[in-house]
């Protein structure tokens, strides 16, 4: 019964949620200067015409009625059409949705094998040279924001020693008649490794750049709790039944330390998320925050509208997965 | 050589210097129980984590000898130390709220150390487990080996924690105030239980507390610890009826006789205490520490 309960309240606010981020974005993209129908038109148009395409798109009725309007169309599906791009934004929208979201799974999942394995190492070799070398290397991660590390690693990995791709999300060059735009995922399931493997060299270096301030916070915070966790009279105990230190840290330790770390990495993520935006303009990578940007300079309203509220859903998407994993995780909250 | 836990001349110090167990020496014989009491910060809890392989990071063993069952433990390397004491010893631990691992099932806490350290069955190690959790009269046994801690009471999980202690038939347990964290009710009952167990599987236990009543239920022999020195050895008799040292005296008379319980209760002095601190600085002084 209260987990009925809990569903309902969960997608009640998940809605509010959205409505929200929508009313937002629609009055702040409209107050801020700029006319996105003069910025569509060759210059030289009359007045006239550009008079027309207003009312052709609505903008001649106040931020209300556009709304209202707005939102009508959202419920039965339709985001309205893109004025740079001439296209239904639902259409535009989730065609470019698989890239952003295998790139940020796929640097979700380095910075949880990067940012364990530290956390994992330090831990094991507490107290000696090698904590204090996690520590350094966390601390120096955390220090450069992500689309910085975008551009050391293109200067490492694109042009030092030019092992990656640093542009596009695949080469032009491979035929690929896949069905659906998740990729990497599509190219898995047919066993097309030829396409994986260009795949991972493109996304490889924008993926690190989003991971390497995460895995640097899962290094600091895991290896806090599985340190703090050691001290605990169950991993003692453990000790005594004759288990060395890598069993009572994966088995015994582990398993209690992650949880607030999952908390952590859940927030984390959807700041990830967010830094696909630049990340993916500096490498050219063909995804949502690629059209955002564009979206941004052409002042294509609805265009942006569709993005923001689509980023808006993933995020309380994330946060539900997240507390699902909590629940999974920890048998103390299973029978609440 | 007698007795299966033999401890000589260990000392403890803090990785910082100070001393905190002075060249202790003492004997649990095959079967036996032996009382190691103390007041708190003694360093009760440190003779018991020092044999078995738990000292915290900043103490070390710097001098001393721990034979287990034949074997002197300070001599093998850290891993067949380990092993040594995993198949030999066990330990019940003085919280039961915290011994358990909150993420884990009752059952594998159990079976997992009879099958990975010892090699039995799963099969074997679950049938173990069952038959354990019924002679601590744990009813439901089999429910209770699907269950999370946090779904059992303290005395159970005690129980439990004792169940597992005796699972592998170890030779040597070592018990530190296994009944302080309970309910008085439950108290006698876990302590019935455990003087039941080691007297039915004939293990030796070395048995930490600081209550001199529950020694003289229990143990056969004992140890008076003071400020990280053994102060008297003795056998129980003896030493009720004729306690040689003044802190074991003090201790005594500071003790709630079972007859009568409210008569003649003395505080330790603080001339006796004053005594026992001479004393051990005395022996520090002669030991060069
Ligand atoms: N991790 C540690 N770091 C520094 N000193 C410690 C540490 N653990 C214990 N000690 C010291 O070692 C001494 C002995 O502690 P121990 O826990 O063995 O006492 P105890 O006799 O078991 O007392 P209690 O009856 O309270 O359990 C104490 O003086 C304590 O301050
Ligand atoms: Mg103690």
């Amino acid at each position: 019964m209260t987990l009925l309960r809990n569903i309902l309240i969960r997608l009640l606010t998940t809605l509010v949620t959205l409505i929200g981020v929508a009313v937002i974005v629609f009055v702040v993209i409209r107050v801020v200067p700029g006319n996105p129908i003069a910025m569509m038109l060759p210059p030289g148009a009359t007045e006239a015409d550009i008079a027309r395409l207003q009312t052709q798109y609505g903008f001649d009725k106040s931020i209300f009625e556009q709304f209202v309007i707005w939102l009508g169309g959202v419920m039965q599906g339709d985001f309205g059409t893109s004025i740079s791009l001439r296209q239904p934004v639902a259409g535009l929208v989730l065609g470019r949705l698989p890239a952003t979201l295998e790139l940020s799974i796929f640097a979700l999942s380095i910075a949880i094998v990067i940012g364990g394995t530290m956390a994992l190492l330090g831990t094991r070799y507490r107290d000696t040279k090698t904590e204090g070398a996690v520590d350094i290397s966390a601390g120096m991660a955390l220090s450069i924001p992500d689309f910085l590390w975008g551009l050391v690693l293109i200067l490492l990995f694109g042009v030092l020693w030019p092992v990656f791709h640093i542009s596009g999300r695949i080469s032009p060059a491979l035929n690929i008649d896949f069905n659906t735009n998740f990729y990497f995922f599509e190219a898995l399931v047919r066993l097309r490794f030829d396409v994986l493997a260009d795949l991972i060299g493109h996304m490889f270096m924008p993926a690190l750049a989003l991971a390497i301030p995460l895995a640097a916070i899962i290094a600091q915070l895991l290896k806090q709790s599985l340190k703090e966790t050691m001290h605990l009279d169950y991993v003692t105990l453990a000790r005594t039944k004759g288990y060395g230190e890598n069993h009572v840290i994966t088995r015994e330790a582990l398993p209690n330390a992650i949880l607030p770390t999952l908390t952590l990495v859940g927030v984390q993520f959807t700041f990830l998320i967010g830094g696909t935006v630049i990340i993916e303009r500096l490498f050219s990578y063909e995804g949502l925050g690629n059209m955002a940007i564009d979206a941004v300079i052409n002042r294509d309203l609805p265009l942006i509208q569709g993005i923001v509220i689509l980023f808006a859903l993933l995020f309380t998407i994330v946060n539900l997965v997240v507390d699902m994993l909590y629940v999974v995780l920890n048998p103390r909250l299973r029978h609440a | 050589m007698s007795g299966y836990l033999i401890i000589r001349n260990l000392t403890v110090r803090l990785r910082s210097g100070p001393v905190i167990l002075r060249s202790v020496s003492l004997n649990v014989a095959a079967g036996q129980v032996h009382g190691l009491v103390g007041e708190s910060g003694a360093g009760k809890s440190m003779i018991g984590k020092a044999v078995l392989g738990t000292l915290p990071r900043a103490l070390q063993i710097t001098g001393g000898e721990i034979w287990l069952d034949g074997v002197d433990l300070l001599s093998l390397s850290a891993a067949e130390r380990r092993r040594r004491i995993g198949a030999t010893a066990a330990l019940i631990p003085q919280d039961p709220l915290t011994a358990l691992n909150p993420s884990k099932r009752i059952g594998p806490q159990i079976t997992r150390r009879l099958i990975d350290i010892l090699g039995w069955t799963k099969q074997a190690a679950e049938a173990r487990a069952l038959e354990l959790l019924d002679e601590v009269q744990i009813p439901n046994a089999a429910r209770v080996m699907r269950s999370y801690p946090h779904e059992l009471s303290g005395g159970m999980r005690q129980r439990i924690l004792i169940a597992s202690a005796f699972a592998a038939e170890p030779k040597l347990i070592i018990a530190d105030e296994p009944t302080t964290a309970l309910d008085v009710t439950v108290q006698k009952q876990i302590l019935r239980l455990i003087a039941q167990m080691q007297a039915r599987h004939g293990t030796a236990l070395l048995f930490v507390t600081h209550d001199l009543g529950v020694v003289s239920k229990v143990c056969d022999t004992l140890s008076v610890l003071y400020a990280g020195k053994v102060v008297e050895e003795a056998r129980m008799q003896r030493f009720f009826m004729r306690p040689i040292h003044s802190y074991s005296r003090a201790l005594l008379s500071a003790t709630p006789s079972y007859e009568d319980p409210l008569g003649s209760l003395t505080p330790v002095s603080d001339t006796v205490i004053e005594e026992v601190e001479a004393e051990v600085r005395w022996h520090d002084a002669r030991a060069g520490t």
